[in-house]
């Protein structure tokens, strides 16, 4: 089966077209955003980092704009840097230019200001746009698209609605050779073991396990107890019973197929099928990460609404609960309440979950991009010096 | 086709039902369990989103919802009867522990 994608240089398939602004440090961030303003098809990321991070957290800032500007939804790039920080606009921009795609960069302290700068800007991403432009979509087999699963502003409609008629669709997706991508490490402790059952190799348990004592350790460090604290008494007077069935609740959105492969926040997944990435629980932290793995469209469970979008991915929001679709019109794409009702199967709203992935991953514009709702952080362990 | 809408079981492999509405003992619903309709009789007030037993369960079964073990039962418990932390306990790391 096929979608409607963008072949680019490199072989990988966009499902957008974006010109792409990247601020390397926060002190860039406001040129960039004039540079990208009112020019329909160009976008920005608001990133504020990239001057003062250390160690892990300096490679994991560069990682995750340099995974922005290689991914398939970007056309081309252009680099926003001050000149003195850390992270330079040119090393974010050489480490792009293997993808073939056009990278540019350009310096506030060199061309001398602000608006000398937004106004080259503008320039060259007006070319780069008018090339985009010429780029025609064309079909893509489904074996070609990672879909990131995420679920944010849960209720009990979550865990019994929208997360089983995801898990359905990403069954599907996975079945046409395509990969599925589940992540928010701090939500599988208590079904760690369960997840780590359906790994393709010991080795591949013992990473997922290895990643859910990390955050355990690290939350107990910081005076939070994850596993004590869950389920909550707030959870049990809703009849979760145990932490296994509050966190089997949140994995069964990614489906039940084997895992195959464990990878790193902002990593790009090297296997097909159901792949584990390491990030946070944070909404957008988690999102950007997986973005940044070169994630096309996101499928986002949500019970009491949330507009969270991506400034390069359609991000589709799922919810069962019938009194949020309407409520939060604005911001809801797929409605399986009916599912509460006994109307709908999970595997029939699956279905249908599955087909309006495949529309907006071929143009059809989800509600997060309507209201041009691009939220974008990075994952950080440390400190800014 | 005569739906059940009272109650939800996730995954064929479940040994319980959710409720979706609170149900009062001695009514009966109707749940899809292992490729049929069946008639339970509720032997507890479940409320909404608790969960009841499909089927006859003794001291030490695996509890299952998403297909999955969710716990351990402590008791003995009768199709029908709420199920929750008066009668499972967890089993966190699986095996480990």
């Amino acid at each position: 089966m096929n979608f409607e994608g963008y072949r680019r240089l490199d072989g990988k398939v966009g499902t957008r077209n974006y010109v792409l602004v990247i601020p390397s440090v926060g002190c860039s961030q406001s040129v960039a955003r004039d540079i990208a303003q009112g020019l329909k098809g160009v976008v920005y990321l608001p990133n504020i980092l990239g001057c003062g991070q250390v160690g892990e957290d300096r490679t994991l800032v560069k990682k995750t704009l340099v995974g922005f500007g290689m991914h398939p939804n970007v056309f081309s790039v252009l680099i926003v840097g001050l000149g003195c920080e850390h992270l330079a606009a040119q090393e974010v921009r050489e480490a792009i230019v293997p993808t073939g795609k056009r990278v540019e960069s350009i310096v506030i302290q060199d061309i001398g200001g602000s608006r000398k700068t937004v106004a080259l800007g503008r320039k060259i991403v007006k070319e780069m746009r008018e090339d985009a432009q010429k780029l025609d979509r064309e079909p893509i087999p489904l074996n070609e698209l990672i879909l990131g699963t995420e679920c944010g502003g849960s209720d009990y409609t979550s865990g019994l609605a929208s997360n089983p008629a995801v898990g359905a669709a990403c069954d599907m997706l996975v079945s046409e050779g395509g990969t599925v991508i589940l992540s928010e490490t701090p939500e599988l402790i208590g079904a760690e073991h369960l997840l780590a059952k359906r790994a393709r190799t010991p080795e591949i348990a013992r990473q997922l396990l290895e990643a859910v004592a990390w955050w355990e350790q690290k939350a107990m460090a910081a005076g939070e107890n994850i596993r004590k604290a869950n389920p909550s008494p707030g959870n049990i007077a809703g009849g979760i019973t145990t932490l296994e069935e509050k966190s089997l609740g949140c994995i069964y959105k990614a489906g039940t197929s084997p895992l195959e492969e464990v990878i790193p926040y902002a990593s790009y997944p090297t296997k097909k099928g159901l792949v584990y990435m390491d990030t946070p629980a944070h909404d957008i932290e988690q999102l950007t990460g997986m973005v940044a793995g070169g994630v096309q469209v996101v499928l986002f469970t949500t019970g009491r609404g949330t507009p969270i979008g991506s400034p390069i991915a359609p991000v589709v929001k799922i919810t069962g609960n019938r009194e949020t679709y309407v409520k939060m019109k604005d911001n809801m794409d797929v409605d399986v309440s009916r599912i509460l009702e006994g109307k709908e199967k999970a595997s029939s709203a699956g279905k249908r979950i599955f087909e309006e992935f495949r529309s907006v991953a071929s143009g059809k514009a989800t509600k997060a991009e309507k209201q041009a709702q691009r939220d974008f952080c990075i994952f950080k362990m440390n400190m800014n010096i | 086709m005569r739906r059940t809408a009272q109650v939800i079981v996730i995954n064929e492999k479940d040994n319980v039902a959710t409720t979706l509405k609170g149900l009062s003992v001695g009514a009966e619903v109707s749940v899809e369990f292992q490729g049929g309709l069946q008639k339970i009789r509720l032997l507890s007030d479940i409320p909404m989103g608790h969960k009841f037993a499909l089927k006859d369960m003794e001291e030490g079964e695996a509890i299952i919802k998403y297909g999955e073990p969710i716990g351990k039962s402590t008791a003995r418990i009768s199709r029908g009867e709420h199920v929750h932390v008066h009668n499972v306990v967890s089993q966190p790391r699986g095996e480990l522990r």
